[in-house]
């Protein structure tokens, strides 16, 4: 399937690849594809490519000197047949702590709602998301998936300090901080998974397209798995996911 | 080795950033003022992205535990040797013992010392630039002490000099081309931003500048996308937010200018209450 796609200058050296304005599993796809054909093909002069919901920035090296001629490589990579379309992806399993100390929000939340904690907490662990993309904070993941019940507008105002780990629900969004940040979210939980270390060659376990499930866990669970982690020896969970 | 007597106001080592982890959601970072950066270190005859220290507004004081050569671009904040005033973008001959301060700030905003053969610090993922959560250093800080590279059959040219650009520092002209959400701006919207003049608000440092007037706006947010160091983006309450070096990867507020790569330098010496004018430069040649 092709979609109609746009391509504008952004500044001296990029190009933006635009496509229609939705977030859709299918565009998503339709994105990783494209980037994988243009990296296939190894053109010296592109240093990297940033992928978001509906975008790809193309970033050069230098000055494009010749816009009208790096579009046309583009385009044949976007039509390109020949890529064999084989996307290998993981889901994570995340143990997360929904305990009243951590979730600070699920409270409002289940007034708002006319919810039980219990009901929320299951809502939010049941379903499977999809990662998009990372970006906003190293290590954020941007999931797609939240059931629409757990909808929940982000704070008026942002808190200064929200605790590394923290899993939140901000709009029809939920996500994992990872890192200590300020932010408007609403926090329900708290995983001792981290989700960025710079110290690895790749510092996110996680890439566009793996699932991403929520493990509810005692306090005390917690606590055992925050030592393994801090310790470096701790084996997050995950199954391989064919296309 | 340079031991920290006093860390200035922001003080912080930098290089040319940290390229190709844009997709872990890593900021760039990097020196603010490539222009001046890259000076400091070729007037060394240093690979001109090799990592300096950058300071901002008020100068370090720095003691030097061995004999190098350094130099000192950007900002001229009265730098001094041993209370002997020394010219910037000049190759200054170190012995140790010695220490460099800084005094009044005469013109632009941030400083760049290179030191012959570079700064020995951490790197991680690829850049030696200072970014919190990223390095174990956020900034530099009084009593530390950074090791610099041995560099001792290089040789200087002691009479090096480049001329300086001074509109650099002079101009409140920044360039641009327009930004991706640039023709979603009505007539009237486009001529305010190329017509009017900004100051330059309090909220201004390596993450983004922020300019005190509004403009109108009834843009929607879009879909999260990416962003760049030099992108203007409007928030929904008309505030126009430079991006700059430590910026976030990716952003949903409409991108509606994008700095030429040599104005982010120009904006990198400009400070709260400067007056800035944007001008638009063809994209297309």
């Amino acid at each position: 399937m092709s979609f109609n796609l746009t391509y504008k200058r952004y500044g001296e050296r990029s190009i933006l690849v635009e496509w229609p304005s939705v977030i859709d599993e299918a565009v998503l796809k339709d994105i990783i594809r494209f980037k994988r054909v243009i990296e296939s093909i190894e053109v010296k002069s592109i240093v990297e490519i940033k992928l978001a919901y509906n975008s790809l920035l193309i970033i050069y090296d230098s000055f494009c000197r010749n816009f009208e001629n790096e579009l046309q490589v583009l385009k044949a990579c976007y039509f390109s047949k020949d890529f064999k379309h084989d996307i290998l992806s993981n889901l994570w399993k995340i143990p997360v702590c929904y305990d009243a100390g951590f979730g600070i929000d699920l409270e409002a939340i289940s007034v708002e709602k006319n919810l039980s904690k219990e009901s929320i907490i299951k809502l939010h662990s049941e379903a499977i998301y999809t990662v998009f993309f990372i970006g906003f904070l190293p290590g954020f993941l941007y999931l797609g998936g939240l059931d629409d019940t757990l909808h929940m507008p982000r704070k008026a105002t942002p808190r200064l300090q929200i605790k590394k780990g923290s899993v939140a629900i901000g709009g029809s969004q939920t996500g994992v901080y990872p890192v200590a940040s300020p932010g408007g979210w609403n926090i329900i939980g708290n995983t001792p998974v981290a989700f960025f270390n710079p110290k690895l060659e790749v510092p996110c376990f996680a890439k566009p397209l793996d699932k991403i499930q929520f493990q509810p866990i005692s306090l005390d669970e917690y606590k055992g798995i925050k030592l393994l982690v801090e310790a470096g020896v701790y084996h997050l969970e995950s199954e391989v996911l064919h296309d | 080795m340079i031991r920290v007597l006093n860390a200035g106001l922001y003080t912080s080592v930098q290089d040319f950033g940290r390229l190709g982890n844009s997709q872990y959601g890593v900021p760039y970072s990097g020196v603010m003022d490539r222009y001046s950066a890259a000076m400091a270190n070729a007037i060394l005859g240093n690979a001109e992205t090799l990592a300096v220290l950058e300071m901002t507004l008020v100068g370090a004081k720095l003691l030097f535990e061995c004999d190098t050569y350094i130099c000192i671009s950007g900002a001229d904040m009265s730098p001094k040797v041993n209370g002997q005033s020394v010219s910037i973008n000049k190759p200054i001959e170190i012995r140790k013992g010695q220490v460099l301060s800084f005094g009044k700030l005469q013109r632009g905003v941030r400083c760049y010392l290179a030191v012959l053969g570079g700064f020995k610090t951490e790197a991680v993922l690829g850049s030696q630039s200072m970014y919190k959560g990223v390095t174990c250093l956020d900034k530099i800080s009084k009593n530390d002490t950074i090791d610099l590279n041995l560099n001792n059959s290089f040789i200087v040219n002691k009479n090096a000099s480049i001329k300086v650009l001074d509109e650099c520092f002079d101009s409140n002209v920044i360039e641009v081309f327009k930004g991706p959400e640039f023709d979603l701006l009505s007539k009237n919207q486009q001529s305010e931003l190329l017509q009017n003049d900004f100051f330059i608000s309090k909220d201004n440092n390596r993450m983004a500048y922020q300019l005190t007037e509004l403009l109108q706006n009834n843009l929607k947010p879009i879909i999260t996308s990416a962003v760049l160091p030099g992108t203007v983006q409007l928030t929904p309450s008309g505030k126009l937010i430079i991006l700059m070096r430590d910026c976030q990867t990716t952003g949903g507020y409409p991108r509606v200018l994008q700095l030429k790569e040599t104005a982010i330098n120009v904006l990198a010496q400009k400070f709260t209450g400067h007056l800035i004018r944007f001008k638009l430069v063809l994209s297309e040649f």
